[in-house]
């Protein structure tokens, strides 16, 4: 029973994500073209709202549903991974038109082919545990 | 209902998504989806080879079942919960589509010059989701994070890194859209 929310804020988010049509490859396209706001407007609003949703967490120090202190970690200073991490992911991004989360939602929608895509970030995911050491970070 | 069947505008979208990351912070986690590879890395051995993926896998099974649901989602969205309209696109997204060989762009989430099997399963196409699939799944771990990580979680948190990392997102999907995508297509 305890999954049972974790369900069902996927359920919620899938749906989202293809009413919204985030996970269209054509509305990524269209936003690197800066050819439509819809894409700028999902971002931007989400995360207005959810900086004053953390901003309001910390202020009157909200309790998680477990009643714990709830801890945002910041992430740690660095530039090269982030600047080099972040490009290699937008070349990928903008040719499968589908980030992690989506990838799933498509296979949900039908698309099998992106098993495919989901193996190779896997595959993607593992090479860079090898590398890892080797990398500016 | 039919508000509900019609493509939802940013302005409701939006304020969803930040509503998806409330509800994980809620729940005493985070909202960052590429995780999930790494424990299917985990799951399938590779602790072995990296110490990257020596950890309790066991501890993410909420985020795997945040991804279960996520599949049923957009299941539930497409048979039930739309009325087949196609993708409001900018004319002018279309056209440009039109000359690289992509067409009725907008009449499925998906490009068929990419996704359909006949397609997927060329030599081509093939590797164009390999490759694509790989850059996701290496620079998104690279960088710490995907979309929701950074461009939603990081960012609301206020944090530079994920700025940067969004910045990173950009540089890289507009060299593959303005300069990769018109020899690749």
């Amino acid at each position: 029973m305890k999954f049972i929310k974790f369900l069902f804020v996927g359920i919620f988010f899938g749906i989202v994500l293809v009413k919204s049509e985030a996970v269209s490859w054509y509305r990524i396209y269209e936003m690197f073209k800066f050819q439509s706001f819809h894409m700028y407007g999902i971002i931007g609003s989400a995360v207005m709202l959810g900086a004053i949703s953390i901003w309001a967490i910390k202020k009157f120090r909200v309790k998680s549903i477990e009643g714990k202190e709830i801890d945002l970690p910041p992430k740690n200073k660095s530039f090269a991974r982030y600047i080099l991490g972040g490009t290699i992911f937008g070349l990928g991004w903008a040719l499968a038109g589908a980030c992690p989360g989506p990838m799933y939602i498509l296979l949900g929608t039908g698309v099998f082919s992106m098993l495919i895509v989901i193996a190779a970030a896997t595959l993607g995911t593992f090479v860079y545990g090898l590398l890892r050491d080797k990398l500016p970070h | 209902m039919d508000n509900i069947l019609q493509p939802w505008p940013w302005y409701v979208s939006g304020p969803l998504i930040a509503l998806v990351m409330v509800f994980l912070i809620y729940f005493g986690k985070t909202f960052g989806m590429s995780s999930n590879l790494r424990t299917l890395c985990s799951i399938g051995g590779a602790g072995k080879y990296s110490d990257f993926f020596r950890f309790d896998w066991k501890a993410q099974k909420w985020n795997l079942t945040v991804v279960l649901g996520a599949i049923i989602g957009g299941f539930i969205a497409v048979n039930f919960l739309s009325d087949g309209s196609a993708i409001d696109l900018n004319p002018q997204t279309i056209i440009d589509l039109e000359k690289l060989g992509f067409e009725n762009a907008g009449s499925t989430l998906l490009p068929a010059e990419i996704y359909d099997w006949s397609n997927a399963l060329s030599f081509k196409g093939l590797a164009i989701l390999v490759v694509a699939g790989f850059l996701v799944g290496f620079g998104t771990r690279y960088a710490g994070g995907c979309t929701s990580g950074h461009a939603i979680t990081g960012l609301s948190n206020l944090q530079l890194p994920s700025l940067i990392a969004v910045v990173g997102f950009f540089v890289g999907g507009l060299i593959m859209t303005h300069l990769l995508l018109p020899l690749i297509f």
